[in-house]
């Protein structure tokens, strides 16, 4: 910018083309750093997130003597996630708390286990490992989104029973104007969180078919480098590693 | 893609990946057994300090091994690192400050 139109670039200021000074592709550092702006995303959720919860009251200072093993849903105050989140898919009416989480906890590290797979033969320029290990890291994707369809879809309809609230009025499950399990707040936070990292997931899976396709159809070993997977790869890291942050906080904590 | 050998088809080596499979798991069942073995009336914020710390840990991993940031120059990893201490320096001043408003004032 400091440069006029009308001039042209001293020597000192133009770059030779010799070694790069991040060693690294164009492509790939901006990938890192269009993921750190989505890092600040995802940190303004979390704080927001934490701010909302901490600003209700703990269950044990509403209901005198309340403690994990008696608790009890209200509008009052924040739920126990392990509480909220204790069914399996074909196992009805069975409590396991967080269980269909880990499940899905699994499921996304190890599709990102075989996405860095995909990474390295890329680095060998194997093309059918590379076509092996994406197919495995799209199958990942796509069974993580079916689960979290499930799980969503669990959430919405909610339990059998519901809760009554002090008019006699009965919530079931979780919607934006009310839910089952506390606070409105509670299910609003949750569905924009989860569904805005679904949404990750959803995109990654798109770029991973992608990839796959320009694989498959030879492009990256025509191009000589397989740079490609692994600037998609960094996208679907970074989707594992939200999902690790989202567990803690939303599921743990 | 520093070294092009002109060997066809290279052995893959992915050991310290698996390697790090493996400590993911282990790290995320660890916080399943603090979970569900530690008394949470009694024990809450060492729990969530202990989440805090594990969750530290398995980001530590996938952004440094599966990302590899940890073998970029140490411009680059700067570059990522440095904005991301800032903004952890938010996240907790933003909740500690945050102390001070209860959802009635505001809802």
């Amino acid at each position: 910018m400091a440069v006029e139109k009308t001039s042209i670039n001293p020597p000192h200021l133009l770059w030779q083309g010799g070694t790069q000074p991040l060693k690294a592709g164009y492509g790939k550092l901006m990938m890192w750093i269009f993921l750190l702006s989505d890092v600040f995303t995802f940190s303004g959720f979390l704080v927001t997130y934490g701010m909302i919860r901490f600003g209700y009251p703990n269950f044990s200072e509403v209901v005198a003597g309340m403690t994990h093993k008696t608790f009890e849903f209200s509008q009052l105050y924040w739920p126990i996630p392990e509480k909220v989140f204790k069914a399996v898919p074909l196992l009805h009416g069975v409590e396991l708390p967080l269980v269909f989480v880990g499940i899905m906890t699994f499921i996304l590290i190890f599709s990102s286990v075989t996405m860095v797979l995909a990474v390295e033969a890329g680095h060998r320029r194997d093309k059918a490992d590379v076509e092996k290990w994406m197919l495995w890291t799209i199958l990942g994707g796509f069974i993580f989104l079916s689960s979290q369809a499930w799980e969503w879809t669990h959430f919405i309809h909610g339990t059998e029973h519901g809760l009554t609230l002090a008019d006699g009025t009965t919530i079931y499950g979780a919607k934006l104007g009310a839910n089952e399990y506390g606070p409105p707040n509670f299910a609003n936070l949750f569905f924009f969180i989860t569904g805005f990292h679904g949404f990750h997931v959803f995109i990654g899976v798109l770029l991973n078919i992608m990839v796959f396709y320009n694989t498959t159809n030879g492009v990256y070993q025509k191009r000589g480098h397989y740079e490609m997977i692994e600037k998609v790869g960094l996208y679907w890291h970074f989707v594992d590693l939200v999902w690790v942050f989202v567990f803690t906080f939303f599921y743990l904590v | 893609m520093a070294e092009h050998s002109s060997i066809e088809r290279q052995q893959p080596n992915t050991k310290h990946l698996w390697k790090v499979f493996w400590i993911l798991l282990i790290l995320t069942g660890l916080e399943f057994a603090v979970a569900f073995g530690i008394d949470a009336d009694h024990y809450k914020w060492t729990k969530i300090g202990i989440f805090v710390i594990m969750t530290i840990i398995k980001a530590y991993y996938i952004v440094g091994i599966f990302m590899h940031l940890g073998s970029e120059t140490k411009a680059f990893i700067w570059t990522i690192v440095l904005p991301i201490i800032f903004v952890l320096w938010l996240i907790v001043a933003l909740l500690v400050e945050g102390d001070y408003f209860g959802v009635e004032k505001f809802f």
